[in-house]
């Protein structure tokens, strides 16, 4: 299924969980510092084991970088 | 030593906490992490903003800024820099609460690209909204007493006008707004954006202001970890000077010595 992840489309396989989504890009689960979004709602760490996406979710992976 | 117990005596409170230092630093465009944290150690600040950005898919560096800068040590401050709208910091709010797991955050909502100046009417939507969620929201504004009052009265734990457009330099623009800000609020006034160097920094302090925020001046200096204890310093200068209280101005000159028993006078 396509997924728009960081504004880019992304093919992976159905019923992918967030964690499954973050191992598969080689994202490291760092407990501070990540924070991820599915169709504008932030997903809380404690449930990307358990969160289901679907086809056409659009998620947004973020870290913290320097700024003013 | 009495300059330790006037520094010890003159703390700055936010949200309920003490800080000991008067200067706040961001951590955008510094060469390296190393450097930022070398920076932000020479400054003495207690407070450094940073921002929430895209994880880059195709470019992935595995160090991450908060493995540099201790977040037990630091207060935090996250950003909503890059933000138009009410709605994108809001949800760029929330996504830095997430990530740092930091209620505080610098609420910024530019309007217009090439200034940089706050559209005040979509942050005073934000800081509004955001305060309702539970978040400590610091917002980035115009030298606006009116509005620096409803920023107050809206719940935020304190105002940062600027001195100048971000990343310009220029110093501060306008004395007189930041002094009727400061009679307008109770609220810290942390003087955010328009350093340009330490020099800057006493005048502004001078009014009475709470606190300064820079992040160009140092990363731009040639030398930004020498730059950082020249603004500790500059901070301090200005505060106690306010503190102290200066002499008035006066056109023509008053001689400071003794005008009776001049010598070779008849």
């Amino acid at each position: 299924m396509k997924l728009l992840v960081n504004g880019k489309e992304l093919n992976v396989k159905e019923d992918i969980t967030l964690e499954e989504l973050l191992s598969h890009m080689d994202i490291p689960l760092r407990p501070v510092g990540l924070a991820v979004a599915v169709n504008e709602e932030v997903v809380p760490k404690s449930k990307y084991g358990v969160f289901r996406l679907k086809e056409g979710d659009k998620v947004e992976i973020v870290n913290i970088v320097g700024g003013g | 030593m009495l300059e330790e117990k006037l520094l010890e005596e003159d703390y700055l409170e936010i949200a309920g906490k003490v800080f000991r230092s008067r200067l706040i630093i961001g951590s955008g465009k510094f060469k390296s992490f190393q450097e930022n944290k070398e920076v932000l150690e020479a400054s003495g600040a207690e407070m450094i903003t940073v921002a929430v950005r895209r994880v880059n898919i195709t470019d992935r560096s595995k160090e991450n800024l908060l493995d540099y800068i201790d977040p037990t040590k630091y207060q935090i401050l996250p950003n909503t820099a890059g933000c138009y709208t009410a709605e994108e910091a809001i949800k760029t709010a929330m996504l830095a609460r997430e990530a740092t797991g930091i209620e505080w955050v610098k609420l910024e909502v530019i309007g217009d690209q090439k200034t940089l100046l706050p559209d005040m009417e979509e942050t005073l939507k934000a800081a509004k909204f955001l305060v309702k969620e539970g978040f400590v929201v610091l917002p980035y504004i115009f030298d606006d007493p009116i509005y620096a009052k409803k920023f107050e009265d809206a719940g935020c734990v304190a105002v940062m006008p600027l001195a100048a457009p971000i990343g310009s330099g220029l110093g501060m623009q306008n004395p007189y707004n930041l002094i009727f800000i400061k009679e307008a609020v109770s609220v810290p006034v942390i003087v955010d954006a328009g350093i340009g160097s330490a020099a800057d920094i006493p005048p502004v302090m001078e009014l009475g202001v709470d606190a300064i925020l820079t992040n160009t001046a140092l990363a731009e200096a040639k030398d930004p970890v020498k730059m950082a204890i020249a603004m500790k310093y500059a901070v301090i200068a200005g505060r106690l000077s306010y503190l102290a209280g200066r002499m008035p101005k006066r056109t023509y000159a008053v001689p400071s010595s003794p005008l009776k028993g001049l010598p070779y006078k008849t």
